[in-house]
């Protein structure tokens, strides 16, 4: 067992049939931290989720959840983590405080500290003024709250957020984000899959890229930015016939380069001073270098 | 990055363990205060309508049956079929949802409840609502000119018992089915015929040999004849015998909806 882990998977594999959904993958999420699993659809993600509350049984390699084997030993571990699953499950005909009263029960809070856990869940969720109402009465964003103030009702060592802010508008998807920042700040454990980018690079101390079911890097968002794509990117816009011509004059110039659409981002360009060409520079990003990874679009 | 040091592990987890269970009935009871009122109607009056078309109708031209009156023979009877109405219907039509729509068993899975303990509380539950829904018909019989007598303070318990074995039935149904329209088949082809031949409306002695072979191990005859005999006097071993045959029943049906549970909840 690593005391400092709370989760570590090494080599696990996880077969549907023809399909590998999970290809040796080997994933360590030290205590205190909140780490992204990203990538597009059917990276795995969702299935290596599966695989944390043992409801997927892996066919190969080891997996440990704070500290506990699985799946022999899941239910000892899932007693200390809180999910927050990617499509609603809440009981709708129930008001807030009563999908919360019944998972109190389910995470064996004891009857004397049942009121105060609610309490605290509705409060981390800015729900208090909602206890009362019916869940097929409440926003999506709200019902999405509600989902995470569930998971937290038992004050869990370990978060497991599967794509927390997926089919959300930008507002509410803002909410959520600060609500797993004050989560992380706490010091609660997280690990969130998610296809944002922008969600990996904001919350996610390391972000692990994972495509076709495998891991293909891991890091901080930052220094897989900076080894991958370097500092600055260049947006060159035009005709077809002109971005061919600029990805071939790129590429002969040794910088990588990738598709957006109609334009054609040139990654690294702060590292090859002898290189020019008209563009907008900005910032290289996750995209980026998820994109030159895994030659796909993530979104 | 920073790291802490894990705190000591809890112990393992053991299986079917109360407070898993407790999780899983609260969370019922809760709910079950939304819906009462639709569920207890549809779980009671469908077969008090048998009682009152048969023991009123069919009464009007079969005076007795087997030295009773045929509105005590129903009476009784029906509590069975209110059993069935009550457990198996609910047990495979909610399960479904549950799974398939409502995804409510991936959230319970989710916190430290087995699959096991999931099954167990679902059809103690439902057992519970049969062992209460199952009087209804007697009580309305009652009304109706049936004698009280204190051998039916265990009917509750039959009811129990052989709802027990039907809410089994319904989640291992509900757990092998692929569709909605796979119930078809088991309701045509299973539940009917039981429903029938299980000696409610008329005896087992007038069928042919083979349908009184079936009759005899249809769990649902069984409830019939403990029930009539819980009012009318028992029979010793016989009955011991049948409560037996129900309990079998329910044990079986518990080792199979787990597996069926577990082959579709937990790939």
């Amino acid at each position: 067992m690593n005391g400092d882990l709370a989760i570590r998977l090494r080599g696990v594999v996880k077969r549907y049939g023809p399909i590998t959904a999970v290809n040796e993958l080997d994933l360590d999420v030290p205590m205190g931290t909140c780490v992204g699993l990203l990538g597009p659809n059917g990276a795995g993600k969702s299935t290596t989720m599966r695989l944390l509350t043992a409801q997927s049984i892996a066919d190969e390699g080891e997996l440990e959840v704070l500290g506990f084997r699985l799946p022999e030993e899941s239910k000892a571990a899932r007693a200390q983590c809180g999910v927050v699953p990617q499509l609603d499950n809440l009981d709708v005909t129930l008001t807030v405080e009563q999908n919360l009263l019944v998972f109190t029960h389910l995470y064996r809070i004891g009857r004397a500290d049942r009121r105060d856990a609610i309490e605290r869940a509705l409060k981390m969720a800015n729900l208090v003024d909602r206890r009362t109402t019916r869940v097929d009465k409440l926003s999506g964003g709200m019902r999405r709250r509600l989902l995470i103030a569930r998971a937290l009702v038992h004050r869990p060592r370990l978060v497991l957020m599967d794509e927390p802010t997926v089919g959300l508008d930008p507002q509410v998807r803002q909410q959520i984000w600060a609500l797993i920042d004050a989560l992380r700040a706490e010091g609660t454990t997280i690990l969130m899959s998610t296809h944002y980018i922008e969600e990996a690079q904001r919350l996610a101390d390391t972000v692990l890229i994972m495509s076709h079911g495998r891991a293909v890097a891991a890091g901080p968002p930052a220094e897989l930015v900076a080894e991958h794509a370097g500092r600055e990117a260049l947006e060159v816009y035009g005709p077809p016939a002109r971005l061919a011509e600029v990805e071939a004059d790129a590429g002969a110039a040794g910088l990588r380069t990738r598709r957006t659409g109609t334009s054609i981002s040139i990654l690294g360009v702060d590292r090859n001073g002898g290189y020019s060409v008209d563009g907008e520079r900005r910032p290289a990003n996750l995209e980026d270098v998820f994109v030159l990874l895994t030659g796909e679009e993530i979104a | 990055m920073a790291a802490t040091t894990a705190p000591p592990r809890a112990p393992r987890l053991g299986r079917l363990e109360r407070p898993a269970l407790t999780g899983v009935l609260v969370r019922e009871v809760v709910n079950f205060s939304s819906f009462w009122r639709s569920s207890t109607f549809s779980s009671t009056v469908e077969p008090t309508i048998y009682l009152l078309a048969f023991g009123f109708g069919f009464g009007s031209l079969v005076s007795k049956i087997g030295g009773y009156d045929y509105v005590e023979f129903v009476g009784t009877g029906t509590v069975a079929t209110a059993v069935l109405f009550s457990s198996a219907f609910p047990a495979m039509f909610g399960t479904f949802v549950k799974y398939q729509f409502q995804r409510t068993y991936d959230a319970i899975l989710a916190a430290p409840v087995d699959t096991e303990e999931l099954v167990t509380a679902e059809a103690l539950w439902i057992a519970t609502r049969a062992g209460v829904y199952g009087c209804v018909p007697m009580l309305v019989a009652i009304a109706f000119g049936l004698d009280p007598s204190w051998g039916m303070l265990v009917v509750p318990l039959i009811a129990w018992t052989a709802g027990f074995g039907w809410a089994c039935f319904g989640i291992m149904v509900a757990g092998f089915a692929k569709s909605f329209e796979n119930f078809n088949y088991v309701v045509s082809a299973v539940l009917t015929p039981l429903f029938l031949v299980a000696g409610t409306f008329f005896p087992l002695s007038r069928l042919p040999e083979w349908a009184q072979v079936l009759g005899n191990v249809n769990p649902l005859h069984h409830c019939v004849e403990l029930v009539r005999h819980a009012a009318f006097g028992f029979q010793g071993w016989t009955d011991l015998a049948r409560v037996g045959a129900l309990v079998a029943f329910g044990l079986v049906m518990w080792r199979i909806a787990i597996h069926a549970m577990e082959q579709k909840l937990v790939d």
